[in-house]
């Protein structure tokens, strides 16, 4: 029936993953309502939701910036993206 | 007093979430799939993994489509911001004019973009079109169809006459809603229009303006039908923008994988921006 989505494991397994952000922040949510709000070190006030939000498109334009100037693998864009995810979580 | 939690709620919401599902989000799936596959038709798929971003990356064509999007948005952003406040402040706010300025800002709003790209097609043909005609019997050697500055000329003026008015609609919207109260401790003070503009107009417009601005900043990146129309990309690539590109990969080429690859590498260029935009825009309101 989804053949015309022409779907793949690794597509499909990057698709569970933002999925499971999702599903995490969901819960986080219900256990701990109110988003978590705070200023970080850029002075943006953000939520939870927010900070997975600037880490997924930082993280995006990591590996685009690394695959333009370098090309693949791409362990180390991979290590810079959840540094970077880190780096959002604990200081944005 | 206590809040009372509701999830039936949650149900009224579900229809647009399954709509949602069906327009934006099964789509963009199918491109991210598509995107690290080639295929020839026929429901046929081979991996390749994260070829096509790398090739749209390192391609000239790429940059300079992406050059000539950013070009063009930012020129008509610069023109049709201020331009659309101005024409807002000087509209009336009340008399039996309101409803004509309104009706006749809302004109081209209500034009079909195609028949928008055809008009001026036509308005700005160099032998017959009353615009190509006049400026060439100035003296101006003005043809849109084989001098690239003209195209651009051309393009920019059409989605100016098309789109400011969205932007003096919101802006009169925000105009409007300012109460006399702000106007009459400003003529107390002594206030000229100038401080009357940049103290209560401006700050009151504001939130109208994040809209006007994200609204225009995103229709302009993904423009498509009246460039099609008008230039068809042309004369050469001049204005061969990113949505000219994409569909001519997508649908002249038929390189799929490619097209998807740019797609997704487009839609996080609008998502970047808008998000930077807005980011901007509201931390300068909370000040």
């Amino acid at each position: 029936m989804l053949t015309w989505m022409a779907w793949t494991w690794p597509t499909a397994l990057f698709f569970l993953f933002i999925i499971t952000c999702l599903a995490t922040l969901t819960v986080l949510e219900l256990r701990y309502p109110g988003g978590d709000p705070r200023r970080g070190v850029f002075g943006l006030d953000t939520t939870r939701g927010d900070r997975l939000f600037i880490s997924l498109l930082g993280s995006a334009y990591i590996f685009l910036a690394y695959l333009g100037f370098f090309g693949p693998p791409l362990w180390i864009p991979l290590a810079i993206a959840l540094a970077w995810g880190f780096f959002v979580f604990r200081y944005v | 007093m206590n809040k009372q939690i509701n999830q039936k709620a949650w149900l009224f919401v579900l229809p647009v979430f399954i709509l949602v599902a069906f327009n934006a989000l099964i789509p963009l799936m199918t491109v991210v799939n598509y995107s690290v596959q080639e295929t020839f038709g026929d429901n046929v798929f081979f991996w390749s993994g994260l070829l096509w971003f790398q090739e749209v990356l390192t391609s000239e064509r790429f940059q300079n489509a992406l050059i000539r999007q950013l070009i063009f948005t930012f020129s008509i952003l610069a023109i049709e911001i201020p331009l659309g406040v101005a024409i807002a402040l000087t509209m009336p706010r009340k008399g039996p004019w309101v409803p004509v300025c309104l009706v006749l800002m809302a004109l081209p709003l209500l034009i079909p973009w195609n028949v928008v790209g055809a008009m001026w097609n036509i308005f700005a043909l160099p032998d017959i079109g009353l615009l190509g005609y006049t400026l060439n019997a100035l003296g101006f050697d003005y043809n849109f169809t084989s001098q690239p500055g003209d195209a651009w000329f051309t393009l920019i003026l059409m989605d100016v006459w098309h789109w400011t008015s969205l932007v003096v609609l919101l802006a009169y919207a925000g105009l409007v809603s300012i109460p006399d109260a702000f106007y009459q401790a400003a003529k107390i003070d002594g206030a000229g229009s100038w401080a009357i503009f940049r103290h209560i107009q401006l700050p009151k417009m504001k939130r109208v303006l994040t809209i006007a601005v994200l609204l225009r900043f995103m229709d302009s990146f993904m423009i498509y039908t009246e460039v099609s129309v008008l230039t068809g990309g042309g004369p050469g690539n001049s204005t061969t923008l990113l949505s000219i590109d994409l569909v001519k990969i997508a649908l002249g080429q038929f390189d799929l994988g490619p097209a998807a690859a740019m797609s997704l590498i487009y839609f996080l260029i609008i998502l970047l921006l808008s998000w930077v935009f807005y980011t901007v825009m509201m931390r300068n309101e909370d000040q």
